[in-house]
């Protein structure tokens, strides 16, 4: 050691003892450290599956065996030609797009109404949120209810107010069971979009609002022309989740019809469980279940840079 | 304040002004943001309202362009009554706001052209208008960019082409400049005098900065806690102050003012308190013994603060504003002899701060 430093040392005060770097201080430890049980669970609960799919949709592995063979792409060619799966695909595009065209337009409208200034809004916007709280199984349940065919509240209410002359079997056809997944869809996303959008909304400054009012814009100009453009990196954001939740969603076909009546209603998810699980054909499963995955990649990608795109700046 | 504003209308409409309100009031709950103002613009004029922040400026120009609703009063627009149920769009009104408030998603054309498309102007005479306010502006090169793309001085200018583009009945201006730098603004101060000048349309401008008030106005509305304490021209709001308060919010630095008696206060401004040898021979002076605690040098002046040394001496400071041409000493801790002219003299009332006239 040099004599230098000691010699200091002494002619100094005696040095604060500074208390040495803790576990806290070291961020990069820290950060690795916090983050590994995110890591852990979506390695374990969702990476490991998700190649486990991908790997079994290439085989014909069925439940009853440990078998496994390649199929190559066996498992995707059968599909293209099965009615059934043609079915629950075009059920799935279907239920997404109406279901999101319908959220939106419910949602920017609620928003709207929400935005304007009247007592107990603040009730409202919190009891707005109910349904994207409560339980998606539990409310679905609810709603197996509503659409029961002996005792729909729909139908009597509608008897009542003399509206209908017959009755509905809501899980009975496929055109009214169509109609009543679509309405739990939206019935579940909007409060969610709804929020989205007034984040949105209060993204706009008022001056710009007030703005267009002054240059004589009547409302509609005003929602096409100054609100929408506006709001659209965030609704664009909503309707990410929206696709991705609807085209996804397992629970709320299931618990509702069970793809039924003879199939008519079944979408990629349901029908994955029918092959991959219940008909233990593994491999099929997993081909239908990831059949979307590419598209829904694309959609995802293209609407992110889209909303990029149009991120408002000053 | 009663004889400085108009009095109450006796019978209906026949407005006088181009702008008019009428005992035009604003509450938010308590608060009266603006509280009984009787405000006459004349067509073409160029009025500012100039105030402290909170005075009530802005409100009371929301109200004008329908953006607020009136607690009570009456406006009235070329000879209309605006006030109950006319929108905004339907009083032939522009606004300009302080943040400019442009569209930012739409290029600046685009910006221009909306108020002529909210309109249903046909498409070339828009095009047509749209090229005539952006040349008006210097903005014929700019007309495809975005907001974002422009730099301040660029989008206060687009703002006004918006704003000018429709020919509006009248132009209600908050603050324009205030979010330009120092250089820009007093250009654009100038090239916005001009433009007014030049259309004459009616206008009323917001601000609490007194030399864009003094420098633009036809007339300037002194504004203090809701209402209109003076209006005049700049000149006699300046030299003129109706009270107190115009007195010391008007000029930089504000009008001395000193207790007389306990009834009457005397205020002269900084740049009429000179040293006594500058006057020379003049009669009608008042001389007082200044006693200068600090000297600012301020390149065209230098500002003297002290204290009076006087019988009546008081605790009030004063300022005297020296021009740098006069060479008289001027020292810290030193007693000097200054004076003012007697006609530069004005007196308020100690109790209301209202002006009064010279005792005898």
């Amino acid at each position: 050691m040099a004599p230098g430093p000691q010699a200091q040392a002494t002619l100094a005060p005696p040095a604060p003892a500074f208390a040495r770097r803790t576990l806290a201080d070291r961020e990069s430890v820290l950060g690795t450290l916090m983050l590994a049980p995110a890591l852990a669970y979506v390695i374990l609960l969702v990476g490991v599956p998700f190649a486990l799919a991908i790997l079994l949709s290439f085989s014909s592995a069925t439940a009853g065996s440990l078998d496994f063979t390649w199929a190559g792409l066996r498992n995707f060619a059968k599909l293209l030609g099965d009615p059934q799966f043609h079915r629950a695909l075009g059920n799935t595009l279907r239920f997404m797009l109406v279901s999101q065209v319908l959220v939106m337009v419910l949602a920017v409208s609620a928003a709207h109404v929400l935005d304007a200034a009247f007592v107990g809004k603040r009730v409202v916007r919190s009891l707005l949120l109910l349904p994207w709280a409560a339980p998606v199984a539990l409310a679905s349940m609810a709603w197996v209810w509503i659409f029961d065919s002996t005792f729909s509240v729909v139908n009597w209410t509608l008897k009542v107010l003399g509206l209908l002359p017959g009755w509905l079997y809501w899980f009975g056809e496929p055109g009214l069971a169509t109609v009543a997944i679509i309405t739990v869809h939206v019935w579940r996303m909007f409060p969610f979009a709804t929020v989205i959008v007034l984040a949105g909304m209060s993204v706009i400054p008022q001056d710009v609002r007030e703005a267009a009012v002054v240059d004589g814009a009547g409302f509609f100009r005003r929602l096409f022309h100054v609100n929408l453009p506006m709001l659209l990196p965030v609704v664009t954001v909503a309707v990410v989740f929206g696709v991705v939740f609807t085209a996804t969603d397992f629970s709320v076909v299931w618990l509702l019809t069970r793809g039924g009546p003879y199939n008519s209603t079944h979408v990629l998810a349901t029908l994955a469980f029918q092959r991959g699980i219940l008909g233990a054909n593994l491999g099929e499963g997993a081909a239908v279940a990831l059949f979307l995955l590419p598209v829904l990649l694309v959609a995802a990608v293209v609407m992110l840079r889209l909303a990029r795109r149009a991120e408002v700046g000053t | 304040m009663a004889t400085l504003t108009q009095p109450p209308a006796t019978e209906e409409p026949t407005a006088l002004g181009y702008v008019e309100t009428r005992g035009l009031s604003k509450h938010f709950g308590d608060v009266r943001a603006v509280d009984g103002v009787d405000l006459c613009v004349m067509e073409g004029e160029f009025v500012v309202l100039l105030g402290p922040s909170g005075c009530g400026k802005t409100t009371l120009m929301r109200m004008i362009a329908g953006l607020e609703k009136p607690t009570a009063g009456e406006i009235y627009i070329a000879g209309e009554r605006v006030d109950d149920d006319v929108p905004p769009r339907a009083r032939g009104i522009a606004m300009v706001f302080q943040s400019y408030a442009l569209y930012p998603h739409k290029t600046a054309f685009q910006n221009i052209a909306f108020p002529l498309e909210a309109a249903q102007v046909e498409r070339s005479t828009l095009r047509r208008k749209v090229q005539w306010a952006a040349a008006l502006f210097g903005l014929d090169r700019l007309l495809d960019r975005r907001p974002r793309q422009l730099s301040g001085g660029e989008r206060q200018r687009v703002a006004l082409a918006r704003a000018v583009v429709r020919d509006p009945k009248v132009f209600l201006l908050d603050e324009p400049l205030s979010n330009l730098d120092a250089k820009l603004r007093a250009m654009a101060r100038f090239e916005l005098k001009q433009l007014q000048r030049q259309l004459g349309t009616t206008t009323i401008y917001v601000t609490h900065d007194q030399v864009e008030a003094m420098g633009l106005g036809d007339r300037i509305a002194v504004m203090d806690k809701g209402k209109i304490r003076q209006i005049g021209t700049p000149r006699d709001v300046y030299d003129n102050p109706a009270d107190t308060f115009v007195a010391t919010f008007l000029g930089s630095p504000p009008m001395n003012l000193v207790e007389q008696d306990e009834h009457t206060l005397v205020g002269f401004r900084p740049e009429h308190f000179l040293p006594r040898e500058v006057f020379g021979e003049e009669p009608d002076l008042v001389t007082f013994r200044l006693r200068v605690r600090e000297v600012e040098y301020l390149g065209s002046d230098r500002l003297a603060y002290g204290y009076l040394e006087e019988e009546r001496r008081s605790d009030q400071p004063v300022i005297a504003a020296v021009p740098i041409t006069i060479t008289a000493p001027l020292a810290e801790g030193e007693v000097y002899e200054f004076a003012v002219r007697r006609r530069d003299l004005r007196f308020f009332d100690a109790r209301t701060g209202l002006r009064k006239p010279a005792p005898r």
